[in-house]
């Protein structure tokens, strides 16, 4: 596959990571943290862990839109579906995480909710037109990667007049969340993690370039590399960190320059500032609150918020009290290290949002690495006895 | 209906009090396994259903004697017509195929069609005639049918329901359960095929692809096997719904072993991994319709192959690994990257990722 095998292969992974085990010191543990879900999705499928010395570790981020989802949003949308009048649209991975109850889209589905998954926002405007007796919702979630579309489909149905279109939105802010874990160990609100650089975002920095990330490195010293999604770019990317570390530099660096440039996609911002306004706060399962970190839509748009058409009431549900998601989103458990991870909680039966998208810690250590669990587990007792 | 007994598997059983049926229950993964577990095979439990396998084979009364296998299918693939086949041909195939899996050679098939009110005719008779010309290229007669019509609405235009029946060889002794450590593993070309070529023609996914459905009839790709291999050839599967991946997951759990399959290995056209590329799938979760894997003692793996290569429908086959001890009795994958991966049945539903 042209353009996609040349970031795949093999030979070139093998020289990397022999770069990487000669460079990096044996005698340090390095610490890097990547943020986003494709990365955590690329690490797993492709085996890097194998790759990389066993001193270089990676920490899986927040960076899954479907992980971050308070429990509560998904109630509000099963809400909304319940609506006869309501056709509820979104994204595939979507449809299977769990509300409160063990309910879940797919379920309300099943029980005859009218609810569809659609691959493009510009589908939901087509639903809207083609039903025009119907309360068309898009349930729009994700990162800055998302939003841009989302914002398209509010501006198609402004021009063609649409009535029966409304967005629950939730869209949440990259930087706001690197902010909160790097913040932890002030806050106290999150337990402190050990990070000495980042795989920075790539499919978000296409949109919002690499400068926000540049106050990451005046106010707490961090390092970050953003990266492309393919295994070789992660490689690369953890190299480039290793070698920050080693030189005691902390800088933004760009290894994804195929597709990012400092100041992003420009249109693309203009776009989303035309239709959407920060929130002030907003929750991020196993971050808790975070001060402006989502967006919501503009005035001049309230006739498309499917929160106020429909009078959305706030819905606050709490985790499964053995459920880590939480700590297990920024980096400070491992998958294994949850008791329900494999026994009560795999991807046919999540109990947390990490098993449900493929792009969650848990749903990816199990789906592509717990093979390696137990051979962990045996020289783990092995060094204890 | 092959519900594997998991034991890595501690799910909590299904609420069937107030639980409801949802699509998970039949895309091929652990959810349908569980499925036909607790609700079939509790009800109907019998030593065939126990065998596991796509078919059930059976000591044929006397005075007939010898083998044979019974196998039933069902078929309500959307779009009804797609590149490459249509849902009548797809059932002739998909039948012979249970059949011809458990080294038998088909005889005859049933067919019984549930149509929507308002079908077309025109329709209906381009699939009697589509699955017609399937049937005599096989060689296999539609020998019996029924007909049911339900009011509009309460169907989705047509659906088919088959069975298959087939006698076996004396001597050949295949089975899920039969694959040992050292085994080779062989799959007959390339895989996703038949899953992209539905995905392409789905109304809200249209993409132009020259990818054509797999849909093919291997009882006589699986006859040349079994002469070639003989009793060196323990087992065959079709890896239909679930893809390879739920089909190698299915014997590793059958014969209590791991299987460890080389990536670079496995055969997949340029244009359906470009198409999984953009719709975020693994070509190993995509349903083949002419496909087979093999599991084979490794002395007659070259022999197979060979043999596999020399008929049309196997001319891309290659072993793509081998059977291995493992009591998780997991499928884990040597990544074309080099790194180690397992290879799960798929969770629900094959969803796209988001970003």
């Amino acid at each position: 596959m042209k353009y996609v095998d040349e970031y795949r292969d093999g030979k070139l992974a093998r020289a990397i990571a022999e770069t990487i085990r000669a460079e990096a010191d044996p005698a340090k543990t390095y610490h890097f943290m990547e943020f986003c879900g494709g990365h955590t999705h690329a690490i797993s499928r492709y085996g890097l862990e194998d790759l990389l010395p066993a001193n270089v570790r990676m920490i899986h981020g927040p960076g899954c839109p479907v992980c971050v989802l308070p429990i509560g949003r998904i109630d509000e949308a099963l809400e909304l579906a319940k609506n006869p009048r309501v056709t509820l649209l979104t994204y595939a991975d979507l449809m299977r995480v769990p509300g409160s109850k063990g309910r879940s889209l797919l379920k309300a589905k099943a029980e005859g909710c009218d609810i569809r998954m659609i691959y493009s926002t510009l589908d939901a405007i087509r639903i809207a037109e083609e039903n025009p007796d119907r309360e068309v919702v898009f349930f729009a979630i994700g990162f800055e990667t998302t939003t841009p579309p989302t914002a398209l489909a509010l501006k198609t149905a402004e021009k063609k007049g649409l009535t029966n279109f409304s967005v629950f939105c939730n869209h949440v802010l990259t930087p706001s969340a690197i902010r909160a874990i790097l913040e932890a160990p002030a806050t106290g609100k999150l337990p402190p993690v050990k990070i000495q650089g980042f795989i920075g975002p790539a499919h978000v920095s296409v949109v919002i370039g690499s400068k926000p990330y540049e106050t990451f490195v005046e106010e707490f010293g961090q390092r970050i590399v953003v990266s492309g999604f393919e295994p070789l770019d992660v490689m690369q990317s953890v190299l480039m960190l290793v070698r920050q570390v080693n030189e005691g530099r902390a800088a933004v660096e760009n290894q994804y320059i195929r597709a990012v440039v400092p100041e992003g996609n420009v249109a693309a911002q203009k776009l989303c500032d035309d239709v959407f306004d920060l929130r002030d706060r907003f929750e991020w399962r196993g971050l808790g609150y975070i001060d402006n970190s989502a967006l919501k839509l503009r005035d001049e748009y309230a006739r498309f918020d499917a929160e106020k058409r429909f009078a959305v009431t706030r819905i606050h549900a709490s985790d499964n009290p053995a459920c880590e998601c939480g700590v297990i989103l920024i980096g400070a458990k491992q998958p294994a290290d949850c008791k329900l991870f494999g026994t009560v909680c795999t991807p046919e039966t999540p109990m947390g949002s990490c098993m449900v998208s493929s792009e969650g810690a848990c749903a990816a250590h199990w789906t592509y690495g717990r093979f390696r669990d137990k051979a962990k587990n045996q020289d783990e007792r092995r060094r204890a006895s | 209906m092959n519900a594997p007994n998991e034991p890595r598997l501690r799910h909590r059983k299904m609420d069937v009090k107030s639980g409801r049926v949802d699509l998970s229950h039949g895309s091929g993964g652990r959810a349908m396994a569980q499925l036909i577990a607790e609700i079939f095979h509790e009800a109907f439990a019998n030593e065939y259903l126990a065998q596991g396998n796509d078919q059930a084979t059976f000591a044929a009364p006397a005075p007939t004697g010898g083998r044979m296998v019974m196998t039933t299918d069902g078929y309500v693939v959307s779009p009804i017509f797609f590149p490459g086949g249509d849902i009548g041909s797809l059932a002739v195939h998909g039948t012979i195929n249970d059949v011809a899996m458990g080294g038998a050679r088909p005889v005859a098939l049933s067919a019984s069609f549930i149509i929507e009110e308002g079908f077309p005719l025109a329709d209906l008779q381009r699939i009697a005639r589509s699955m017609g010309e399937a049937a005599r290229d096989a060689g296999v007669p539609i020998v019996t049918g029924d007909t049911k019509v339900v009011e509009r609405g309460k169907a989705d235009g047509v659906f088919i329901s088959t069975a298959g029946i087939g006698v076996v060889a004396d001597g050949l002794e295949l089975g899920g359960h039969l694959a040992r450590p050292g085994d080779k593993v062989v799959v007959s070309g390339s895989i996703g095929d038949h899953g992209v070529a539905i995905m392409s023609s789905r109304e809200n996914l249209t993409f132009d692809t020259a990818i054509l459905s797999d849909s093919a009839a291997l009882h006589r790709l699986t006859e040349v096997m079994i002469a070639a291999a003989g009793p060196s050839l323990k087992l065959m599967r079709d890896p239909t719904r679930g893809g390879l991946a739920a089909t190698l997951n299915e014997v590793a759990n059958q014969s209590g072993v791991g299987i460890r399959i080389e990536e670079d290995a496995i055969p997949i056209k340029a244009e359906v991994a470009a198409a999984c590329e953009f719709l975020g799938l693994d070509p190993l979760n995509v349903a083949n319709e002419g496909k087979l894997i093999a599991v084979v003692d490794p002395g007659a793996a070259e022999a197979i192959v060979a043999a596999m290569r020399a008929h049309p429908l196997g001319r891309d086959a290659a072993v793509i690994g081998e059977v291995i001890e493992d009591d998780q009795r997991f499928v884990q994958m040597t990544t074309a990257f080099g790194g180690g991966r397992i290879v799960d049945w798929l969770s629900g539903e094959q969803l796209p990722r988001i970003c």
